[in-house]
């Protein structure tokens, strides 16, 4: 499955030689063969493949203790690896972990912020962190609060932020040094709605803007939102690997029809839904039929005597990829 | 400065200078010691204050106090001194052992596994020696302070009789970098909070039968053999030989060892840099 598809890209960029190499080494902003990193017996990343090519949007999706952070932190050389290659911007983070940083951009899983220092004050600071000079960054400072949407809060104390505030300015720190990678582990986790989608409109823009993103994400509809080409990642190892589109193509249906019977009738009935959909999952909660068209599959059920409680159909979505590779969803 | 250079490239084009230890070194220890002065301005000036009076309140309670019963005692190249003018120079070996200390091993310690600032700083150009070089220069800046304070509450109770006095505040310095090196290092091993409070436990009989408040005669030759092993011993036979400009060999010999002692601690803490910083 993704390990044939992973191989059909290796074999492309072979059979592509000579320009392959040009091309490959000009292209990928990353590139990962083998990459594994264990901690005595457990192994958190075993043996993974991919590449990142300059200006894409790249996800790794996965439920929590995936391997997602701990491959991020890989990336960024603030982690070590146990074997396999890695090269960012066509250097190694462990041996040069200064100069590959000096081109990524962090955004962490939990907001970094120093609490000791003023808002505009965070964005200076991190740059000096760059060795970058003041002369450039007080005016850098006031356009990435603009992106931010933050230029009032300016002064303000990192404490007095909301938390969708808070993870802007963590992104707009991040671009102090104009990354031409941006690292973003976990993006949206704990926001609110309206912040989460404040926050994908800025990461838009960023993708306009030709940054490479790589973003972790263990909600679908963020995957779905903002990566070109994603890799399903369960338990250290790769699941799949393809465009949201080209996943939900290929391992579910069009469409997915929802039913609940309650939770002591949904067992039962599964017996009698044989064979009215191309594939069923049961859940706890409720019991999903895949097939191209849920409004008819739904009649077949009502057609066979069985009256669900609520019934609800909706396109496949990348979580009926992951449930379909893992047998488990992705967040419980 | 070029405006065609973008910020990637200027911080690439900075980090192409050759430098030793590439991989955990960019050079630029400058920044994390901005950073500290920028939190300095904006933090509670009580708590930093509050080391400075520590020294002080055993000097006035010991010398004072204490020294009244005691009367004068020999000091250094035998000349008789003042009870308080014995601990005194003790005293400022003392302290800046203690703030070398506490800052290189529980404070570092909070911050790299509660704290959040020296991940965002590792997530930058940023090395972790970088870090680590800055965060020791900064508790040397603090000890560098309040050994100047308390040099100049020596020489207010008259207990500073040399101009060599004044070096006491790079010594003070010196003893703070030997000890702060080391306790980097020895943070390095640690796993839980609970080892390092067994070097805080070893610090306290330290400071009592260092010869600070009494003479090393007092001892059987072996117990003294191993006083003199240990460095708060050469710390504050060092301040007491400048504090009356009682220079000899051996002063040299104490600094030579706080030399020595600065450069095993940060050759450990810079081998055991990955485990230390990036685990």
């Amino acid at each position: 499955m993704g390990g044939g598809q992973a191989n059909a890209t290796r074999q492309e960029s072979v059979s592509c030689a000579p320009y392959a190499a040009v091309v490959t080494s000009e292209e990928l902003v990353i590139r990962a063969r083998g990459l594994t990193k264990a901690y005595g017996d457990f192994v958190a990343v075993d043996g993974i493949d991919f590449d990142v090519r300059r200006g894409e949007s790249f996800g790794l999706l996965g439920p929590n203790g995936a391997g997602k952070s701990t491959t991020m932190r890989m990336i960024g050389g603030t982690l070590g690896r146990t074997a396999g290659e890695l090269s960012v911007v066509g250097l190694d983070p462990e041996t040069q972990g200064p100069q590959v940083r000096a081109h990524l951009g962090v955004v962490p899983q939990q907001d970094n912020l120093d609490d000791d220092l003023k808002v505009r004050e965070n964005l200076i600071m991190y740059g000096r962190y760059f060795g970058l000079p003041r002369s450039y960054l007080v005016p850098k400072s006031a356009e990435l609060l603009e992106f931010a949407q933050l230029t009032d809060k300016a002064s303000a104390r990192v404490d007095d932020l909301s938390g969708g505030m808070k993870r802007r300015l963590t992104i707009a720190r991040g671009l102090v040094n104009e990354p031409e990678v941006l690292l973003l582990d976990e993006p949206t986790t704990g926001l609110d709605p309206q912040a989460r989608h404040t926050l994908w409109d800025r990461l838009f823009r960023l993708k306009e803007a030709g940054v490479t993103l790589i973003v972790t994400t263990h909600f679908m509809d963020e995957a779905e939102q903002l990566c070109d080409r994603l890799i399903v990642i369960d338990k250290g190892t790769i699941m799949a690997e393809g465009s949201p589109a080209q996943l939900i193509r290929q391992y579910s249906t069009r469409e997915v029809l929802e039913l609940r019977f309650g939770s002591q009738r949904n067992a039962q009935v599964v017996a009698q839904l044989e064979g009215l959909a191309e594939r069923i999952e049961v859940l706890p909660d409720r019991i999903l039929l895949y097939s191209a068209d849920g409004e008819a599959t739904l009649e077949r059920v009502s057609g066979a005597g069985l009256h669900p409680v609520t019934s609800l159909v909706r396109r496949s979505s990348l979580e009926d990829v992951f449930l379909r590779l893992t047998g488990r969803t992705l967040v419980d | 400065m070029s405006r065609e250079l973008s910020p990637t490239q200027l911080a690439v084009e900075r980090l192409a200078r050759p430098r030793p230890a590439p991989g955990i070194w960019s050079g630029n220890m400058v920044a994390v010691l901005e950073r500290g002065w920028q939190a300095i301005k904006t933090q509670n000036w009580g708590i930093i204050i509050s080391g400075f009076f520590e020294p002080v309140l055993y000097l006035l309670a010991m010398g004072w106090g204490l020294g009244a019963l005691v009367g004068e005692v020999e000091g250094p190249g035998g000349a008789k001194v003042s009870y308080a003018a014995y601990i005194a120079p003790a005293m400022l070996a003392t302290s800046a052992m203690n703030g070398a200390i506490y800052d290189s091993t529980m404070n570092v310690f909070f911050k790299l596994n509660f704290g959040k600032l020296y991940q965002a700083m590792l997530q930058t150009s940023l090395g972790p020696l970088d870090v680590a070089l800055g965060e020791i220069m900064l508790a040397l800046f603090r000890g560098l302070l309040y050994a100047v304070a308390f040099l100049a509450v020596m020489a207010a109770l008259g207990l500073a009789t040399s101009w060599w006095a004044l070096l006491m505040v790079p010594a003070a310095v010196l003893i703070a970098f030997g000890f702060a090196a080391v306790g980097m290092g020895v943070t390095s091993f640690a796993q839980r909070f609970q080892q390092l409070d067994l070097i805080m436990f070893a610090m306290l009989p330290m400071f009592l039968f260092s010869a600070t408040l009494y003479p090393i005669s007092v001892y059987p030759s072996a117990v003294q053999l191993f006083i003199q092993a240990l460095p708060l011993w050469h710390g504050v036979e060092l301040m007491r030989h400048l504090a009356v400009g009682h220079l000899t060999w051996a002063t040299l010999g104490h600094a030579t060892y706080f030399t020595a002692m600065t450069a095993l601690g940060l050759w450990v803490t810079t081998v055991r840099m990955r485990k230390l910083f990036l685990r």
